[in-house]
């Protein structure tokens, strides 16, 4: 488990494979890019592009869940950095917008891992706090409006590229591997894994686990407000109430889909990731199947019970299921 | 000590808050407007009630707002475009929501999941079957609904006790009922207090989960079938969110969200603190729907830590073991 990618992920790839070629079938053209005015186009691009709000979502998820918690409040920390970020964006410079938007985001998960790691609430709680009163908070900010904003410097951000891949992508790239860097290079990661397996026999061993679960709190807020600034550069505005709405479901979703046990004790980020982007090209294969987008939540549905069941702790992976099958009914 | 304290705050905080709107604006002690804060979270009252059973067994149920929503939309098709007896179709209606209550609990159960995200599944999938049959809004015209609909029972002061409101009064009084006096709820405590305990008690701990999460999801079909009176129509986005407004109400109401400990009459006055704070921002006029969402999540904090607080005193003395809220 010291590697980046681990070796199991098998699954999580071959399911990506799989619906890639579906997605082939159902629209020939999906696997067609194309370079124009410097950047690429294409729908594997699109695929990617849309997974960004996602996958930086389940970058911090993954952390917070591998603690053995979880963190229902991203969606609306989505929407509270997006709305400071839109309207701060026309009168001040991208640094600024930045580091405002970021700095809410830290304010969000310091506040979470406050409640959890030192109030000593159940994670679902603490959030759920936040979950509710964020949307508000945002809507205060932009007060009930939709903020629109032109700077072309957050536009960018939201629609710009570089080397020829969009600028969403290009971040939430950049954010998988500082991640990985600082959590897989040092012993992080480790300390966070013996946290979530057992809190009580870390702390006794000599992991400061409040700091461990402080640290990633902050962590994912930090990563949903990056997500909320991207969302927000997208449309080139700031809706407080559906930015980032459901997404922290989706979030839980992918790193469920990656593999990381809800129990904590153990994570992948790369496997987390990929989990975004496979529930990512299941939504985009449904609209270009021509299927109503309606069909994603049952497809979701599915995925989420199948992936839930291997997951079980009575029955570990496949040989679980045959053995039940032989006999060993209930 | 079951759960008394925290009530009696909540009855505090609502009467506290209500005499203080009716300082600003007395015309909101009138039996008019608790006529109508009633009729408006007849829903979530019901809903509530099978939340506060869900939760003070340590589980949670993220599905009811879609199952709600899902209801509208079935029973608007089933009367208006099917041509089923509205009778018929309530029936058929609270037996799929039963049924598929009880299957997420025999899937939480049998697979040893957490209840939360099993129900986040049930969230979707109902949804999406709901987004399946209909995505645009089912105007209803049944009669049973226009009479539904005009029948009310007329209170001094000109308020009106609607037919919806008198239902929710009625489960919220068989909700106390079902939790306080029979074997079925001394059950859910223990079930609530530790689920090893209360198997090695004799609680038959795989058919009172299935139980309960049938019962949450029987009272979120019949939330719904309100919901349907209520607005005359059925709509697949009707209720989204709802499930997050019922744990508020039964967190406000004292009830422990870690299990054990709670009473379906404080999940009934937190109905009420939340309607009225809806009240009391439609009064006012100038303040935005969205500071109902910020008082709610305060008030959410003020007593989950209170509750934090009343839980780490309680512990103190007792020798420390993992799950034993008593």
């Amino acid at each position: 488990m010291t590697a980046l990618l681990p070796r199991r992920g098998l699954a999580q790839i071959l399911a990506l494979i799989v619906i890639l070629a579906v997605d082939r079938v159902v629209s020939p053209q999906f696997f067609d890019l194309r370079l124009q005015d410097g950047r690429l186009f294409g729908s594997l691009i699109d695929v990617l592009n849309r997974g960004t709000p996602v996958a930086l979502l389940s970058l911090g998820m993954v952390l917070v869940i591998a603690t053995r918690g979880i963190d229902l409040s991203v969606g609306a920390i989505m929407a509270i950095s997006g709305a400071i970020a839109a309207s701060l964006a026309d009168s001040h410079g991208l640094p600024v917008v930045l580091a405002a938007a970021l700095g809410a985001g830290l304010v969000c998960g310091l506040w979470n891992g406050f409640l959890v790691a030192v109030l000593g609430m159940q994670p679902i709680v603490a959030t759920l706090i936040l979950m509710v009163a964020g949307r508000g908070i945002a809507q205060l900010i932009t007060e009930g409006r939709i903020v629109t904003f032109s700077s072309p410097d957050l536009v960018w951000l939201g629609n710009g590229s570089i080397l020829g891949i969009p600028m969403p992508v290009a971040i939430a790239l950049g954010m998988l591997i500082l991640t990985g860097a600082v959590v897989r290079g040092s012993a992080l990661g480790l300390l966070i894994e013996a946290t979530g397996g057992n809190a009580r026999a870390s702390e006794l061993a000599g992991v400061g686990t409040r700091a461990m679960i402080l640290a990633v709190y902050v962590w994912c807020g930090v990563c949903a407000a990056l997500a909320g600034v991207i969302a927000a550069a997208d449309i080139m505005g700031a809706d407080a109430n559906n930015a980032g709405l459901w997404l922290e479901l989706d979030a839980i979703l992918a790193v469920v889909i990656g593999g990381t046990s809800l129990f904590g004790g153990r994570f992948s980020l790369v496997l987390a990731v990929l989990g975004a982007l496979i529930i990512q090209t299941m939504n985009t294969g449904i609209l270009l199947s021509g299927y109503p987008p309606e069909f994603n939540l049952l497809v979701k549905a599915v995925v989420v019970l199948a992936v839930l069941l291997l997951q079980s702790p009575k029955l570990s992976g496949i040989s679980g299921v045959v053995a039940r099958l032989r006999g060993t009914k209930p | 000590m079951k759960g008394l304290p925290p009530v009696l705050i909540t009855a505090f905080v609502l009467v506290a808050g209500f005499a203080l709107c009716a300082v600003q604006f007395p015309n909101i002690a009138s039996t008019r407007v608790v006529g109508n804060l009633l009729t408006d979270n007849a829903f979530l009252g019901i809903v509530a009630t099978g939340m506060t059973f869900v939760i003070i067994s340590g589980g949670i149920d993220l599905s009811v707002g879609s199952v709600i929503g899902f209801t509208t939309v079935f029973v608007a098709l089933a009367i208006e475009r099917w041509g089923v007896p509205p009778l018929l179709a309530f029936v058929a209606i609270l037996a799929l929501s039963a049924a598929f209550g009880a299957a997420m609990g025999a899937i939480i159960h049998v697979f040893d999941l957490p209840p939360f995200i099993v129900t986040l599944a049930g969230m979707f999938l109902a949804r999406g079957a709901s987004f399946l049959l209909s995505t645009e809004s089912v105007p209803i015209t049944a009669p049973v609904y226009s009479t539904v609909s005009d029948f009310a029972l007329r209170m001094p002061g000109g308020g009106r006790l609607t037919a919806i409101a008198i239902i929710m009064l009625v489960i919220v009084i068989g909700g106390v009922l079902l939790l306080r006096l029979t074997r079925f709820g001394a059950n859910v405590y223990a079930l609530g207090g530790g689920r090893s305990t209360a198997s090695l008690m004799g609680v038959a701990v795989g058919k009172m989960t299935v139980k309960i999460y049938m019962l949450s999801s029987l009272l979120a079909g019949i939330a719904g079938i309100v919901f349907s009176f209520y607005t005359s129509a059925g709509y697949s986005l009707s209720a989204v969110g709802v499930e997050l407004d019922s744990i508020a109400a039964v967190v406000i109401g004292g009830t422990l969200l870690t299990g054990g400990q709670g009473s379906v009459i404080g999940t009934f006055l937190g109905v009420l603190i939340q309607g009225m704070i809806q009240t009391y921002i439609n009064f006012d006029g100038t303040l935005s729907s969205w500071w109902t969402k910020i008082a709610t999540g305060v008030l959410l904090f003020a007593f989950i830590a209170l509750q934090q607080g009343l839980v780490a005193l309680a512990r103190r003395p007792v020798t420390k073991r993992a799950g034993a809220t008593t």
